[in-house]
């Protein structure tokens, strides 16, 4: 898998190379920005969209203080409805449990629909390997999934292809006529495709937005109606979710889905919010709560919030550096600000350059609709990860001198010195590529005096 | 087992209780404005008809619909003549209906979404499997927003529900939108009253 390999290579350096084509990092970067736009306009029709913004941040921070108790109610209900519940600490778990079920049924093909949770899980690799085939029936997900990349967009999988390249891709395994890149027609030719998929499948895996503890329900959002189409033609249904979808309440998805889809895409809602809560008749549900990690990231005060994530990609879409690097550049299942904060709690050495591709400017924590402290953690992170060590050396070398230099003043004044000398005297010293801040920089003329010494001669 | 260990390392590292926000102040008194309704389904790509009664839907429906070969009508009143005894079955029964004309509860003006629940379609995938979809709903029925519509609908009383916002569709290639995904290619809906 291609994303196994991106978890040796850092931010940088995989931005680095999707910057090397500059007019599709431009149509990148201003399509999110048409996105960030919609939600826009969408957030400012609503005259009370703070005070939901608010709400909504209220009751996730209710869940994370009661999830205990939510999580028992919820398993409870549930298993009233006629569902089995399991339990998986960790991805592993996670796989196993799925593999079983499916293994149980004797499938070795089956439908899925969006769910990041199993990106997260790596679980189409695993079942692969034992020898079961799952197709994504999300549009952009399959289209990556043919392209056999992960998606870099937790809303839009393949916000980074040209249609050329789609209509491509269909050409080779769909069998559409060559040099078509018509979107309709290329939908066309995938929804013929997949519904012979939904038809012929006996399960299906879903995700899961938001699920219900007073209900023991599950809702799940899409615009493309798969999930439905999967779910209810399928004998065994099998919701994959974090246990960090909880809500307490039916009446507060009013307020989750007034906010989830005029965040993601500025649409007022989706298509589709179907209500999963009792299996059909001759149907099993099961139910997979998997941890992977959060109990502990709910340990962490300065962190826990990241939990309150609805995945609306809001903070992608209005990221700076997102915009203009690409979701692969993250090499987590979850890219831009929000996997930033969430993916050192998965592995922080692994993920130790990643607080840092952001340059803090605030705006994902001005868009989030539950209203995570987003560049705040990102700069928490920044912190942690270099107290244990996990920063790249050249980094740490280079704070460290910094550090040696700002804490002694007369070795300032002298370094000062010496590095407008060198500057004047010998720029290509520092204007080279040995030099992470010249490049896409010039670097300035270097003054001729020091501030202390301008300010020495004219204090009067 | 992962399920203790799980509730263990959650009770222990869980914050501090915090009280729920009072919605109270987010619903809106009174009934939703049917035009607001109408326009937003038609941004959202569908079209709304306002009848007097269910007679209206046969001419309508000859009149925007071609190449209808299989309808499934929720109600007999709804097109006399649509296909009966379609229930029975996995659901794939439905595989070849071009169009569905089904009931919905109520519709919420802020985003034109449409509550429609097990009871009345009987068949869960009607709705998405169909090519098309048709819903019938009372003008009277319209709420402002989605904290009325949960108000009004109260506890669960069905296996499976769900709001249907205009028909199905895609953005993933480039961002051009199209009509017509996995579910239903479009949506009419036929507003009494």
């Amino acid at each position: 898998m291609e994303h196994e390999n991106h978890k040796h290579q850092e931010h940088a350096v995989l931005a680095d190379a999707f910057n090397q084509n500059e007019p599709r990092v431009d149509w990148h970067d201003e399509t999110l920005w048409w996105v960030r736009q919609k939600r826009d306009r969408m957030a400012w029709s609503i005259p009370e969209w703070e005070e939901l913004r608010e709400a909504a941040s209220q009751i996730k921070h209710n869940v994370l203080g009661n999830m205990h108790d939510y999580l028992l109610e919820f398993e409870k209900n549930a298993i009233a409805n006629g569902a089995v519940v399991h339990w998986a600490a960790d991805a592993a778990e996670h796989n196993k449990i799925v593999l079983q079920l499916l293994q149980e049924q004797g499938v070795k093909r089956m439908v899925k629909s969006k769910s990041m949770l199993t990106e997260e899980c790596h679980l189409n690799p695993y079942l692969a390997e034992h020898g079961i085939e799952v197709i994504d029936t999300d549009l952009g997900e399959r289209i990556v999934q043919l392209a056999k990349e992960p998606p870099s967009h937790i809303v839009l999988p393949c916000i980074h292809k040209k249609k050329e390249e789609i209509g491509d891709l269909f050409h080779e395994h769909l069998g559409t006529p060559a040099g078509n890149a018509d979107p309709k027609f290329l939908t066309a030719a995938a929804r013929q495709h997949l519904r012979k998929e939904f038809i012929q499948s006996r399960v299906a895996i879903t995700g899961v937005n938001f699920a219900v503890a007073e209900t023991g329900e599950m809702v799940v959002c899409t615009n493309e109606g798969n999930a439905d189409m999967g779910a209810h033609l399928a004998d065994v249904h099998i919701a994959c979710m974090g246990i960090e979808k909880l809500i307490p309440q039916r009446k507060h998805l009013g307020v989750f889905l007034r906010l989830l889809a005029r965040s993601a895409t500025g649409q007022p809602i989706t298509t589709y919010s179907s209500h999963f809560r009792k299996p059909k008749e001759g149907q099993q549900l099961h139910i997979v709560l998997v941890d992977n990690g959060r109990s502990r990231q709910l340990g962490r005060e300065d962190f826990r919030n990241s939990l309150k994530c609805i995945r609306c990609g809001a903070c992608m879409n209005t990221c700076p550096v997102y915009r203009r690097s690409g979701g692969h550049s993250y090499h987590n299942a979850i890219a831009g600000p929000i996997g930033s904060i969430l993916a050192p709690n998965l592995d922080m050495k692994d993920y130790a350059d990643l607080p840092f591709a952001s340059t803090l400017c605030g705006s994902c924590s001005n868009v989030c609709p539950v209203k995570i402290d987003i560049h705040q953690q990102l700069y928490k992170w920044r912190q942690v990860i270099t107290k244990e060590g996990y920063t790249k050396k050249t980094k740490a070398a280079g704070m460290h001198a910094m550090n040696i230099v700002l804490s002694k003043p007369g070795l300032y004044k002298t370094a000062g010195g010496v590095g407008r000398w060198v500057m004047r005297t010998f720029p290509a010293v520092v204007n080279n590529g040995m030099n992470p801040w010249y490049k896409q920089r010039e670097m300035p003329a270097p003054p001729k005096e020091s501030f202390a010494d301008w300010y020495k001669k004219n204090r009067k | 087992m992962s399920r203790e260990a799980i509730l263990a390392a959650i009770k222990k590292n869980q914050p501090e209780y915090q009280a729920l926000p009072d919605l109270s102040g987010f619903g809106q008194a009174g009934p939703g404005d049917p035009a607001a309704f109408k326009k937003v389904v038609e941004t959202l790509g569908g079209q709304v008809y306002e009848i007097n009664s269910f007679a209206e839907i046969q001419p309508l429906v000859a009149e925007h619909y071609t190449d209808l070969k299989q309808v499934v009508a929720i109600k007999e009143e709804y097109l006399p003549g649509a296909a009966t005894q379609w229930q029975t079955g996995d659901g794939r029964q439905l595989e070849h209906v071009d169009l569905a004309i089904i009931p919905g509860q109520l519709g919420v003006a802020e985003n034109g979404a449409i509550w429609v629940t097990e009871s009345e379609i009987e068949v869960r995938v009607l709705p998405f499997i169909t090519q098309h979809l048709a819903i019938v709903i009372d003008s009277k029925s319209i709420l402002p927003t989605m904290h009325d519509a949960y108000a009004r609908i109260g506890a669960p009383s069905t296996g499976f529900s769900a709001f249907i916002a205009g028909p199905s569709k895609t953005a993933d290639i480039e961002q051009s939108l199209v009509l017509g995904a996995h579910g239903a290619k479009s949506l009419t809906v036929f507003m009494i009253g």
